[in-house]
Order: structure tokens, then C-alpha cells, then sequence
């Protein structure tokens, strides 16, 4: 059994006894499904097919994404930023779990607050607030100046570094949960036991909590990857268009081109790219992990 | 003091250090939005509500708002109803390809909504329907329902379906056996889904970005092109506001499940 079916069967215990019949489930899944079809599989077929004919199949699109200069540097700047990002997020997000997972009661309720309510909050804000912190005259370089550490303002916004920053900080949630999911199930004996037998502090992470954790991590670091590699909103605000990454370069090339063959063409890379990475990852992505325990 | 306190002190440290980094951006924006001055500075000089009074009487910001919430209260109620019975299949049903489902389910979440808006802007272009109230909440609700079905499938797994069995021995049809047992147990995980569905629709900037029209935008649009144009700090009184109904809707969904708790469980 996959780990996949594992937690499925976990959460779905009813689902063996069946209490509903086949053709009455398909019936309650119908709306759904239609949905689905009508607004989001099909239009995603439609966005493919835009992409490789024009009128006729061709690849001309596909091959202008990994030929032309400006837009090979735009994919590389993308898998470059969304690695960092993810890294970012698990040297940050490995602390704020591990306390959450130590907490008790109050303390704990409150922790996951702090972590929740990031996460509901619109990112448009968020980002809009990174806008503010990293301005010319905002908040960052006014402290640094009247502290008398910089003479000049310094040029925060709009660099990859500013785009850095603001996604971590926009996409660490989604390191937290599922790393806090892990680490909330290993017994505190264990590591008890590894002190009591000698072991340092640093010791026990690194043979006992570390490895344990694995596969938080992995689950982690997939989601955050793949969420930043399509992000919008907050490189568009952040960056601008000199550090533009590729969900930018498609809202530009559809806004602004004359035809969307290419953007077409590029936005089915992007799918292509994440659908991939769910595939090969799978089980690190699950449906109770993703909520997060949002509810 | 030992080794392992002054650890995990370290570790206390740094991860309030890190939650200091999440919470704070968001929360420097709220004193800025009474500041004086018409430009955004920390700290802000005097005190005032003229940011809030000139969201409250533009225009633009308020057609954009009515016309937001519009499309979240209709994106809540059909994402509810869709997802609600989609769940009820999931986790009562005798259901084959269970697993390839629930991925088809969630992919909205995971795949970029970049892509999932530029595919259906090529179809709503096409059928000339760019900044209409159905696009939008079309495409929202197909963004929203992966959040109903996870909160309803979660409360519903919580609800033993002998109790549907019990009610139907005692001659109540399958149909009055949810509506006057199971649905009242699970109300308040569908009360929360809801409330998602509403947040993920009323937040969403990206569909938004490509789906508004000249005059029919929604909030995050018009939001987006304002900071763009670092505009006046009514954008911070904004989303100070907007904030808000985040935080209130969170508070409702803790209190919800808070309720839903240990209603109608196995024994």
C-alpha cells in the first residue's frame, strides 16, 4: 500500500463499508465533475491546443521558450528563485515547527495562529506590505539611516533579493504544516532517552529528529517549489519587470502579443513542469497535509 | 542550566524570531493607515480616518467591493453545495479510483492559478464574457472547492454514518436521514468551507487579473493596479480592512470547529 492510499484509507475508514452505492456516489460527484470539465479541463486542453497549432501542429512556440535569450534567462531566474525560496522556507519554517510541535494548550493554539493567519490573510496584502517595508523611503532604509548605518537610501525593491524575501515570507506556511504534521509524531521519549544515554543536543537533531523528519521536509519543499515556480502576484509587486519570472512573462505575452500562441505555449510548460513534479512526488503531496489542518 | 535547555532555548528563540518575520509586515501596514501625511511613513504623524473615509465615498472602491462580494457569496454557496455532496461520495461512497479523484480534486490548489487563469480567459474571451459576474464565479468556484470538499470530508469522517443507518431502520428515507442527521452534525464543517470558499474567492487576485474588464473589476484588481501606481495610503486603510474580514472569518472557522468537536462520534 502507497503512502498515499495509507493516509487516503486513514481518512476515509468509511470507504470500505461503502454505506452509499456506486451510482448514487457518481450522482453527488456529477456537479463536481461537470465543473471540473467544463471550467477547468477542457479550457486547459483548449490552452494546449492554442499553444501547438497554429493554424497547423507546430512546435514553434515550445521552441522559442528555450531558444530565445531573454526567455531562457526568465526560466532559469524562475528555477533559481523558487529553489532559494524553498530552502528559505525550511531553514525558517524547522524552527516555528519544531516549537509548535513541543507546545502545549494555550501556547500551542497561539503558535498556530501566528501561523494561520498569514496563511488567510490575501497575499495581495502581504506583498503590498513588502512593497512599503522596502521602499526608498520605507520603513527598512529609514531605520537603517537614522540608526546612521547607511548614508544613502539603499536600493531594496525591485531586486531578485526583495523577491526573495517577500516570497519566503508568503509561501512559509506551506513549509510549516506539513513539517509540523511530522514532527508532532515523534515521541519526545525518543529523544529523552537518546540525552539520557549521552547524546548532545545537536546529536539527537541530527541522528533522531532530523532523519525522522524527512518526510515533512520532502513534502514540504515540493509544494513550496511548485507553488513559486507559477507565483504571480508578489514577484510582479516585489520585483517589477527587471527580475520578471515566467508567470509574469505569460501575463505579459497574453496582455501584450499580438496572437497567444506563445503564451499559450509557455503557460502549458508551466502546467507540464508542476504536473510532472506531482507526479513524481506524489506522496508527498496529500490531501490532509495540503489542508494543513486548516480547518 | 543543561545542554538540552539552553537547545532549546535556541530553538525558542529563533522560531519567534521567524514568526516575528511572518506576522510583522502585515501588522506595520495598519498604524501607517491613519497616518496624516499623504504618502506612507512608520511612524505615522497624527491620527486619522480620512484613508478609510476616501475608500468609503470613491466610487470605483465600492463598485469594486459590491462587485467582489457578489462573486465570494456566490462562489461560497455553489462551492458548498458542489463540494458538500462531492464529499458526502467521497467518504460514504463505494467508490472506485478513489485516489485519482481526490488528486483531480485538490489540483486546483497546486497547479498555478496562473495557468488555470490564462486557459479559461482564452474560453471566456472567446465567448465574450470577460469581466462578467458568471465567468468569474465559474473560475473562483473551481479554485474554492477543493477547500469545501477537504473541511466537509474532514467533519464527515467525524460523524459515524450508523446514525444515517439508525435513522433509516426508524422509516426516515435515505435523503430526510442526511438532512435531519448527518447535515446538522457536519453544519459546521460545511459552515467552514463555506467561509473558505468565500476568502479564497473574495482574495483572489490572479483570475481577477485576467478575467476583469475595463469597468467590471473586482477588489484585487483594482487593488493591484493601485500599488502598482503607489497611489495614496487608501490602498493601506484597504488592506487593513481586507485584513480584518480575514481575521474575523478565521476566528468564525476556529469557533466553528470548535463545535463541530465531538458531535455524533463512534463510540
Amino acid at each position: 500500500m502507497s503512502a498515499v492510499e495509507a493516509s487516503l484509507s486513514a481518512a476515509y475508514p468509511a470507504a470500505n463499508e461503502g454505506r452509499l452505492g456506486a451510482a448514487t456516489s457518481w450522482l453527488l460527484l456529477t456537479p463536481l465533475l461537470a465543473l471540473f470539465a467544463l471550467i477547468f479541463v477542457t479550457p486547459v486542453l483548449g490552452m494546449l491546443q492554442q499553444g501547438a497549432f497554429d493554424p497547423d501542429f507546430t512546435t514553434r512556440h515550445f521552441e522559442q521558450a528555450v531558444s530565445r535569450p531573454l526567455y531562457v534567462r526568465i526560466i532559469l531566474r524562475t528555477l533559481r528563485i523558487s529553489a532559494i525560496v524553498a530552502a528559505g522556507t525550511l531553514l525558517l519554517g524547522y524552527p516555528v515547527a519544531y516549537l509548535m510541535a513541543r507546545a502545549k494548550g494555550w501556547q500551542a493554539a497561539l503558535l498556530g495562529a501566528c501561523v494561520l493567519i498569514p496563511l488567510w490573510t490575501s497575499v495581495l496584502v502581504r506583498s503590498y506590505a513588502w512593497t512599503v517595508l522596502l521602499a526608498r523611503n520605507g520603513l527598512i532604509n529609514n531605520g537603517l539611516t537614522s540608526l546612521g548605518l547607511i548614508d544613502a537610501p539603499l536600493r531594496l525593491l525591485y531586486t531578485e533579493g526583495a523577491v526573495i524575501v517577500a516570497m519566503i515570507h508568503v509561501l512559509l506556511p506551506f513549509m510549516v504544516l506539513p513539517l509540523y504534521a511530522v514532527l508532532r509524531t515523534i515521541p519526545a521519549d525518543l529523544m529523552q532517552a537518546a540525552l539520557g544515554l549521552g547524546a548532545s543536543g545537536f546529536q539527537v537533531f541530527r541522528r533522531i529528529t532530523l532523519p525522522l523528519s524527512i518526510p515533512g521536509i520532502v513534502s514540504g519543499l515540493v509544494m513550496v517549489f511548485i507553488l513559486a515556480i507559477g507565483f504571480y502576484v508578489t514577484p510582479a509587486l516585489v520585483g517589477g519587470a527587471q527580475n520578471m519570472m515566467v508567470a509574469q512573462l505569460i501575463a505579459t505575452e497574453i496582455a501584450e502579443a499580438p496572437t497567444w500562441g506563445f503564451g499559450a505555449a509557455l503557460s502549458t510548460v508551466l502546467l507540464l513542469t508542476t504536473l510532472g513534479l506531482m507526479a513524481i512526488f506524489h506522496r508527498a503531496i496529500s490531501f490532509e497535509r495540503l489542508a494543513g489542518d486548516r480547518s | 542550566m543543561t545542554r538540552s535547555t539552553t537547545g532549546s532555548l535556541r530553538w525558542m528563540a529563533v522560531g519567534y524570531a521567524v514568526l516575528a518575520f511572518l506576522l510583522l509586515p502585515t501588522v506595520l501596514v495598519v498604524p501607517m493607515s491613519f497616518g496624516r501625511n499623504p504618502y506612507l511613513e512608520f511612524p505615522p504623524t497624527g491620527f486619522t480616518l480620512q484613508w478609510y473615509e476616501a475608500y468609503f465615498t470613491d466610487p470605483s472602491w465600492m463598485s469594486a467591493t459590491l462587485f467582489s462580494a457578489r462573486i465570494a457569496l456566490l462562489v461560497a454557496l455553489l462551492a458548498t453545495v458542489i463540494g458538500t455532496l462531492a464529499s458526502l461520495a467521497l467518504v460514504r461512497g463505494r467508490l472506485r479510483g478513489r485516489a485519482g479523484l481526490q488528486l483531480l480534486i485538490i489540483s486546483p490548489v497546486i497547479i498555478p492559478t496562473v495557468a488555470i487563469a490564462i486557459a479559461v480567459f482564452l474560453v471566456f474571451a472567446r465567448l465574450q464574457m470577460i469581466g462578467s459576474l458568471l465567468a468569474f464565479v465559474l473560475a473562483h468556484t473551481v479554485l474554492a472547492v477543493p477547500y469545501v470538499v477537504l473541511t466537509v470530508s474532514a467533519a464527515l469522517t467525524r460523524v459515524d454514518a450508523d446514525l444515517d443507518l439508525a435513522a433509516m431502520g426508524l422509516g426516515a428515507s435515505r435523503v430526510e436521514a442526511f438532512i435531519r442527521v448527518t447535515l446538522p452534525l457536519i453544519l459546521p464543517g460545511v459552515v467552514s468551507g463555506a467561509v473558505f470558499a468565500f476568502i479564497i474567492s473574495f482574495d483572489e487576485a490572479v483570475v481577477s487579473f485576467f478575467l476583469s474588464g475595463v469597468h467590471d473589476k473586482t477588489l484585487p484588481r483594482l487593488m493591484f493596479e493601485n500599488i502598482e501606481l503607489r497611489l495614496t495610503p487608501t490602498i493601506a486603510a484597504v488592506s487593513t480592512l481586507l485584513t480584518a474580514v480575514s481575521l474575523i472569518a478565521l476566528s468564525l472557522v476556529l469557533l466553528l470547529s470548535r463545535l463541530g468537536r465531538g458531535r455524533g462520534q463512534r463510540c
